[in-house]
């Protein structure tokens, strides 16, 4: 008997909605489409911001700079909306990047008929989250497209921020020996958009963690220079975030699972919901990988930040499995945590 | 969490790993039932903490996978008509059919919706007349109360743009197909925990003392699970075959009598064809007579839409437990939870998606993916 599935093998010739799931579709989108057409030297490392010289920059400073897309439904939700989330996204990119965030552009495309008391809220939001974050946006567009053709508003953004000379923070640089620190509780953005979507209705109403990490970095890039790597696991969630950084370090990475933060609603609603909280949405969390000797020292400048008081030593980057991250389970088993495959939740940032 | 935290303590998981070791003097084969058990076993490494006398094989209780291919052509015809609203579990989005799946039919501008109720699907055709609204009510017998339901709210208050495409099947003549069938190596049953809480236990009697297999009814948490695997290798070593019920605390013997009523008022018990495995007797539902006008396979006239499975595909033997996720050569290769070639590797309760999801497709030795 032959042993192969025979089925018909296609490839996707339209876009689908797992594309946008930060996952394997997303990955291959850059893969197949995005890469071949336009990668460069820079391009090609996949970081979250890409940092550079430029002629006349004065003192061995590298720029930063990243661009990122707001399309969250609904636009308003409990602890923030698609203003504050654009802010914040752009910032903590550049941020868990190793730079002093700068200077933020933003494109809106607002579909026909959307109240204008809505947008105003949106912009006034957006100036409180870069006035706190110390950013100032200083250029910005606005299209207008037919009913219909846009869900309310969407926002492009660009960032800009400056890495200080002597500062190298890479996915790359993951070492066998590291220890795997996260900033805070998984998953509470993602599960707060679901919760308020049509058809969910919890009892608890879960908020949102989006915030901008810049404080919270520079505290800890001060405190531990050392800090080999950072990212702020958004769409595709930690385990995404933890498998881009084992494949581009050339690492294994082991977690402990009991040791995860979580909040006691998100574990609940994933477990009515069959969703795993490693792959749910954070928008103001990072993880960063750390030198054993000096992660404790680190985890201590975390817990004193407001936004790191539930920072946790998750596990440790290891030589086995290279590419490969793997949880040992609450009883005592073990899996392996791979990529999200498709998508688990539409439309969360 | 309450009532679930106590069901994943490491302590008393270690020390029924220790009592099943204990209790083992030979090798045994058990077949989980249900698709969620397949995935917490897997998801927990529960397999791992056995001894290598202990064999677990996964079971046909996924219902994405077992609805048959031509169904989901139907369903796939029904979706793509510009007057229909298609609303499914999200489960069944990614089953690939013949052509399609549901994911690319939206894509070329199909109204294909995720509702986490079917009542959900009859409020939308309540909201939107002017569309028809159909419901693709899958599953076991787990699912048929509440799609009975919406069928039994539809009728009731009168909205005629609801329908459903019905593929809905039964547990116990599947354990007897895969009990009659001549390579059948199950000789306990890890019995489907949340669909004895609907129907009750007396089913499987029959089922336990004919074939002399014991069947624990189990949960789905770790320590149900090797609570169940423990009770079941304990019947197997006394030569007892007893139906036993581990999931005591959700499931009783009389089942839900509410839930059956309403099952039995708006289906009758039908054959039905399993995806990978053939017609089987008298193993699913369909809907009553004085229902029928809520029929969408008869209202859209796609009862005629015909396919074969190609005959060489495993997942036939992975559902009856012949054969693993990984004897196949496409398993984590060619076929992903991305691009399935299988109906056992879309749905997350199949057992081809599960060893995938929790990486047993990975060499764990270097190399990586």
């Amino acid at each position: 008997m032959k042993l192969a599935c025979p089925a018909p093998l296609w490839r996707h010739d339209r876009v689908v909605l797992g594309h946008g799931s930060g996952g394997k579709l997303s990955a291959e989108l850059l893969r197949d489409v995005f890469l071949p057409a336009l990668g460069n030297e820079i391009l090609d490392r996949m970081e979250d911001q890409a940092t550079c010289t430029l002629q006349g920059l004065g003192g061995g400073a590298r720029i930063a700079l990243t661009t990122d897309a707001f399309v969250v439904r609904p636009l308003f939700f409990p602890g923030g909306d698609i203003g504050k989330l654009a802010i914040h996204g752009t910032v903590n990119d550049l941020a868990v990047g190793g730079a002093e965030p700068k200077l933020i552009t933003a494109a809106f495309i607002l579909e026909e008929g959307l109240a204008l008391a809505d947008l105003e809220r949106i912009a006034r939001s957006m100036r409180v989250a870069c006035d706190e974050a110390g950013v100032q946006l200083v250029a910005g567009d606005t299209k207008v497209v037919d009913r219909g053709k846009a869900d309310g508003v969407f926002i492009t953004t660009a960032g800009v921020g400056l890495v200080p000379a002597g500062r190298s923070l890479s996915i790359s640089a993951a070492r066998p020996g590291d220890r795997v620190l996260v900033s805070g509780t998984l998953g509470d953005h993602g599960i707060a958009i679901m919760s308020v979507r049509e058809g969910l209705e919890f009892e608890t109403v879960l908020q949102s963690d989006t915030a901008s990490l810049a404080g919270l970095t520079r505290v800890m890039l001060s405190a531990c220079p050392s800090i080999r790597c950072m990212r702020d696991p958004t769409r595709g969630g930690l385990a995404s975030a933890l498998n881009e950084m084992a494949t581009a370090s050339g690492v294994g990475i082991e977690l402990r699972e009991a040791d995860i933060p979580l909040e006691a609603a998100v574990k609940s609603a994933c477990e009515l919901l069959g969703l795993d909280p490693l792959y749910v949405a954070c928008e103001g969390r990072l993880v960063c990988a750390v030198p054993a000797r000096d992660s404790e020292r680190c985890l201590a400048a975390m817990r004193e930040h407001p936004l790191g008081r539930r920072a946790a030593d998750i596990g440790a980057v290891c030589e086995e499995h290279p590419g490969v991250v793997t949880a040992k389970t609450v009883v005592g088993g073990e899996r392996v945590v791979s990529m999200l495959a498709g998508e688990q939740l539409p439309r969360i940032c | 969490m309450k009532y679930v935290d106590e069901y994943r303590d490491p302590r008393k998981a270690r020390l029924l790993s220790v009592a099943i070791r204990k209790a083992v003097t030979r090798p045994w084969t058990i077949m989980e039932v249900c698709g969620g058990q397949t995935h917490s076993i897997v998801k927990y490494g529960i397999d791992g903490l056995l001894p290598s006398e202990l064999e677990l094989v996964h079971g046909p209780g996924c219902p994405v996978c077992v609805t048959p291919l031509e169904l989901i052509d139907r369903a796939h015809a029904i979706a793509a008509r510009p007057d229909v609203v298609f609303c499914s579990f999200g489960d069944m989005l990614r089953v690939p059919g013949s052509h399609s799946d549901l994911f690319q039919l939206k894509s070329r501008g199909a109204d294909v919706r995720v509702v986490y109720s079917p009542l959900d699907a009859v409020k939308l055709a309540e909201a939107e007349p002017a569309k028809k609204v159909v419901f693709f009510a899958i599953g076991f017998e787990t699912t048929a109360p509440p799609n009975a339901m919406a069928v039994w709210l539809a009728r009731q208050k009168g909205v005629t743009n609801f329908s459903v495409l019905v593929s809905q099947v039964l547990v116990p003549p599947a354990l007897t197909a895969i009990l009659e069938s001549p390579d059948n190596r199950v000789q306990a049953f890890l019995g489907p925990g949340h669909v004895c809480t609907v129907m009750g236990s007396a089913d499987y009697e029959p089922i336990a003392r004919r074939y002399r297999v014991p069947i624990v009814i189990a949960g789905f948490e770790p320590l149900d699970l090797l609570e169940g695997i423990l009770l079941a290798v304990r019947q197997l070593e006394a030569g007892e075959a007893r139906v036993e019920n581990q999931y005591s605390r959700v499931a009783r013997s009389e089942g839900n009598p509410q839930s059956q009523n309403l099952m039995a008022e708006v289906f009758e018990v039908c054959d039905r064809k399993w995806r990978g495995v053939g017609v089987i007797p008298r193993s699913g539902l369909r809907l009553r007579a004085e229902y029928q006008q809520l029929d969408a396979e008869r209202l859209f006239e796609v009862g005629g839409i015909e396919a074969n499975e190609p005959p060489e595909c495993i997942s036939g033997q992975v559902l009856r437990g012949i054969r693993k996720p990984h004897d196949c050569p496409a398993f984590g290769s060619q076929c992903t939870p991305s691009s399935p070639l299988g109906a056992t590797m879309v749905s997350s309760e199949g057992a081809c998606a599960a060893y995938y999801l929790y990486g047993r497709h990975v060499n764990r030795e270097g190399a990586g993916r």
